[in-house]
């Protein structure tokens, strides 16, 4: 009935009704947008979402700390390992625990390729939604290298998995460094490209300059954060500003832009991109030998071999997956720089084997819920741009 | 600092106070909240990061509303929390923070608990006529009877229902 009504009001009405999604190429993912439209211009746009949503935090609450990991994958899918990342530093923090160095450089080294591929699929498919097909095209053959480099360390592509809590489920592999400053020195020349490509491309101006600007005040307002709320203005990396896994000991630049627009986004994505890659560059050289994991029998599983020769091994382990780990009540917050910004994970415990309740703060929900100010009186392709340069993740949007 | 802060200002606001793993938590009553947040706003917590909900059902005040404050200048966090009975509402900051517009409806739609004076208040992340409030502890976790539709009689939960 609705759809009738829908159509009468195209009808009688001037103005029309545009369904944007639930399966629509720019929504990456499934999200829905009803957008009124006076001509070509936006009138009014109601975002609707949910269609994604799966119930991760009510799932936590039957699930034992470790076996959250993979829900957390299916978060933010384009960089999963930094969901990973950002969930075990949250269970170590209230375990009060410190994890080796190596397992920190490895978590650092693996979270900068991760936000790599996720700036790419951003500022490519923002492209694409564009009309730039071929930026798009020359990015994704890195994306599928980091990808290539994440099979080899965690054994999967996307859903990664590949932090426990405690450290790292296993080392990365012999060639893993190799095939990495490969992929730095091929990486940096197609960012390069392009920036050839689009950044003095008149026609990528021309939809990008000035669309979705918004206020270092009004981002703040918003509840903006990562690379939205520092194209505004706003200096805020919690790499810099909060450290954690060591990154004030990396020489890196948080770059910054001046209105907040669509172009100044993919400007401070592509910056961010060139700080990751020298980021990477350092871990590299500093990536100490040792273990990856806690040596703690309390919360690292202890090594198969010992569990089938040494009683106290066997114990801990049966410990660990019987009972879990011992957890202490009380609640922490956690947030990380995740590639589309402040990644936080709230975690109450009340000392039993299962967290009492996980909140995941996902960064992209505050900046999407500023959809319809920031369309509102453009044009509807207009739409199609600020979308792709939210980067809006519905499997994190939605939980 | 921020907390001392407050208490000066608004005496007897802060119902109870604790500090974990450096985390600080005040917790305030309902009808201080805008008066605190209005303080914190002043103090430069600007940044409205999360809102969330949990519910312990054994409790009279049954849910804790809680919302987490970053500080851009100094770094500082802030979680602030505010005890509600189940059918109590609580002042909507959607007013001064539009960030908080879709976090509270997604605690509204998640836990059942009214904002008063918020602008939209629907439901955020599951349908307009779904029963229940998803992350209520006593929600089933396979969902009950909510995926079943009317003309639906699978057996499904090893077939018993209920």
């Amino acid at each position: 009935m609705e759809s009738i009504a829908m159509t009468r009001q195209m009808l009688d009405g001037d103005k029309m009704i545009v369904n944007m999604g639930p399966s629509h190429p720019t929504t990456h993912g499934t999200l829905r947008i009803v957008l009124e439209l006076q001509g070509e211009t936006i009138t009014k746009a109601t975002p609707e979402m949910g269609y994604l949503h799966r119930g991760v935090e009510k799932l936590a609450e039957s699930l034992s700390y470790q076996q959250f990991i993979p829900l957390t994958d299916r978060l933010n899918y384009c960089s999963a390992i930094m969901n990973n990342v950002g969930y075990s530093t949250a269970v170590e923090k209230l375990l009060d625990i410190q994890i080796p160095k190596r397992a920190e450089q490895i978590r650092v080294l693996v979270s900068e390729l991760s936000r790599i591929a996720d700036h790419i699929v951003c500022v490519g498919v923002n492209a694409v939604d564009i009309g730039a097909f071929t930026a798009f095209l020359y990015l994704f053959k890195q994306r599928e290298t980091v990808y290539d480099l994440f099979e080899m360390a965690a054994g999967q592509r996307l859903h990664t998995s590949f932090t426990r809590i405690g450290g790292l489920f296993r080392d990365i592999p012999e060639g893993f460094v190799p095939a990495t400053e490969r992929f730095l020195v091929e990486c940096s020349a197609a960012i390069d490209e392009l920036e050839r490509l689009l950044t003095h491309n008149p026609i990528w101006h021309d939809r990008t300059k000035g669309i979705g600007a918004i206020s270092a005040e009004d981002a703040v307002n918003w509840g903006y954060t990562g690379p939205c709320l520092r194209a505004a203005g706003v200096p805020q990396d919690l790499r810099k500003a909060q450290p954690y896994l060591g990154y004030e000991t990396y020489d890196f630049d948080i770059p910054i832009g001046t209105t907040g627009d669509v172009f100044d986004r993919y400007l401070v994505r592509v910056e961010e991109m060139r700080q990751s890659l020298r980021i990477i560059r350092q871990v590299l050289d500093r990536l100490e030998p040792g273990p990856v994991m806690v040596d703690d029998p309390k919360v690292a599983l202890p090594p198969k071999e010992k569990v089938y020769t040494r009683m106290e091994s066997l114990i801990h382990h049966f410990k660990l997956i019987m009972h879990g780990m011992e957890m202490p009540v009380g609640e922490v917050y956690s947030a990380t720089e995740a590639a589309n910004g402040e990644l936080g994970f709230y975690i109450i415990s009340d000392g039993g084997k299962n967290p009492y309740r996980i909140r995941v703060r996902p960064p992209c929900l505050p900046i999407f819920s500023s959809f319809e100010d920031q369309v509102k009186g453009g044009l509807i392709a207009d739409a199609v741009s600020v979308l792709g340069a939210m980067n809006i993740i519905a499997g994190e949007l939605d939980r | 600092m921020v907390i001392e802060h407050i208490d000066a200002q608004i005496p007897g606001a802060i119902l109870d106070r604790h500090a974990f793993r450096g985390d600080q938590t005040i917790v305030v009553a309902k009808e201080n909240l805008l008066s605190v947040v209005d303080l914190l706003h002043r103090e430069g917590f600007q940044l409205l990061v999360d809102i969330t909900a949990v519910d312990w059902p054994e409790r009279e005040q049954r849910f804790d509303v809680v919302y987490h404050w970053l500080n851009l200048a100094s770094q500082e966090r802030l979680r602030l929390k505010v005890p509600v009975a189940d059918g109590e509402s609580v002042p909507t900051l959607a007013l001064q923070f539009k960030t908080a517009n879709w976090f509270e409806r997604e605690v509204f739609d998640l836990f059942g608990i009214r904002f008063e004076g918020h602008p939209d208040l629907r439901r955020l992340l599951t349908w307009e006529d779904f029963p229940g409030h998803a992350l209520r502890k006593d929600f089933p976790l396979d969902g009950g009877d909510v995926f079943c539709m009317e003309a639906c009689t699978a057996p499904y939960n090893n077939g018993e229902r209920n």
